[in-house]
């Protein structure tokens, strides 16, 4: 079966992964930037960055049959360094111009702090600027509530964002209700720890009727898993689900939200 | 097209088949956790902020209701609602550390 994997790091994987999606039925991946798991020092290590997400990784995706596109923004771990973040968000409207950026993202919060709400706000300024779409990191854990919240309201703020041209990803059980209500999309990221686990995603599925959902695996450098999705889909045909329902889900949803964006193009018409 | 999901208003399922589909999973969780508490028990030093917040979130499996993950949820995350002036870390740790 088919299925989209709308948030992946694929910078962090191996050609095994892209294998393994690509046989999996994995048609189009999407790639946030992030955190490397290090501090970057410089703007000139982000400039590398978006080259890598622009230019480097379509062509490893391509190998596999996979189209790429990325998400740019400074992620709020690196948002302290207020100077260093000013620097990159200076850099992501020459990026802006390839062919396959879909919007602002990863942004959000991560300790829910004032230089990182200064930030956030910044890339929601520049959202609106230039007319993007937004996907949003919601915090880990014990700040996930607060932080949605905050997130939320600094989003609302901003005074001219539609908010179903804006996935706030990461969601659990305490934040998605919340999230759906105020008429944004949600995500949820399935991993074999923390956030959500595959079973737990598919009650969620069950329990909140929006159509406003996608899953993703958000596979990065730490403890992830890149088939997430596809193990959600065997969950969902373990419980009865039809195949149709299935791919509504992991194809049809992240096909509708995405294509609010002019370089998204829907894999199927591709082929 | 409706704003409904194609999975919301799922088919009822008996109580059978959820343990059918699902008890062996999460009978090997419950022991592992049950490890857990036993390796604690043998292990020194002051109870971690964090196996607090999990013992006080097991008496809320008790309870009755479909919410179970959102309560535990909720009781484990930060109750302020102001952004803080600067973070000592950039991790979480599972459990709010005020939690008592």
């Amino acid at each position: 079966m088919r299925y989209i994997e709308p948030h992946g790091h694929m910078v962090s994987r191996t050609t095994d992964d892209y294998q393994a999606m690509a046989l999996a039925g994995c048609a189009a991946i999407c790639e946030p930037a992030f955190w490397a798991g290090f501090d970057r020092k410089t703007a000139d290590g982000f400039y590398d960055y978006f080259c890598q997400l622009t230019q480097h990784e379509p062509k490893r995706a391509a190998k596999y049959g996979l189209p790429h596109y990325c998400w740019l923004c400074i992620n709020p771990k690196e948002s302290e360094d207020m100077k260093l973040a000013d620097d990159v968000l200076a850099l992501i409207p020459e990026f802006m111009k390839a062919k396959t950026v879909l919007g602002i993202g990863e942004i959000g919060l991560n300790k829910n702090t004032r230089n990182e709400m200064l930030i956030l706000e910044k890339h929601v300024e520049l959202a609106v600027k230039y007319d993007q779409l937004i996907l949003v990191h919601t915090p880990h854990l014990e700040d996930k509530r607060k932080g949605t919240r905050l997130i939320m309201d600094v989003i609302k703020a901003a005074g001219k964002v539609k908010p179903e041209r804006v996935i706030i990803d990461h969601v659990e059980e305490h934040t998605i209700g919340e999230v759906l209500d105020q008429g944004f999309w949600a995500g949820i990221t399935l991993y074999p720890e923390s956030k959500a686990t595959p079973v737990r995603a598919v009650d969620m599925l069950e329990n909140f009727a929006s159509q406003r959902v996608w899953l993703n695996s958000a596979c990065d450098w730490g403890h992830s898993d890149p088939l997430a999705v596809p193990k959600a889909m065997q969950e969902m045909r373990r419980r009865g689900h039809s195949a149709a329902a299935i791919d509504r889900l992991v194809y049809g949803n992240p096909v509708r939200f995405l294509s609010q964006s002019p370089n998204f193009k829907d894999p199927q018409a591709l082929r | 097209m409706s704003d409904s999901n194609p999975l919301a208003g799922t088919p009822r399922r008996t109580r059978d088949q959820v343990a059918d589909l699902h008890f062996m999973d999460a009978r090997f969780k419950l022991l592992d956790l049950a490890a857990f508490l036993d390796r604690l028990e043998k292990a020194s030093g002051p109870e971690d902020h964090r196996v607090r917040g999990l013992r006080a979130a097991l008496p809320l499996l008790l309870k009755s209701g479909d919410d179970r993950v959102a309560q535990i949820l909720h009781l484990w995350s930060d109750p302020s609602v102001t952004p803080i002036e600067k973070a000592d870390t950039k991790a979480a740790s599972g459990v709010w550390p005020g939690l008592k």
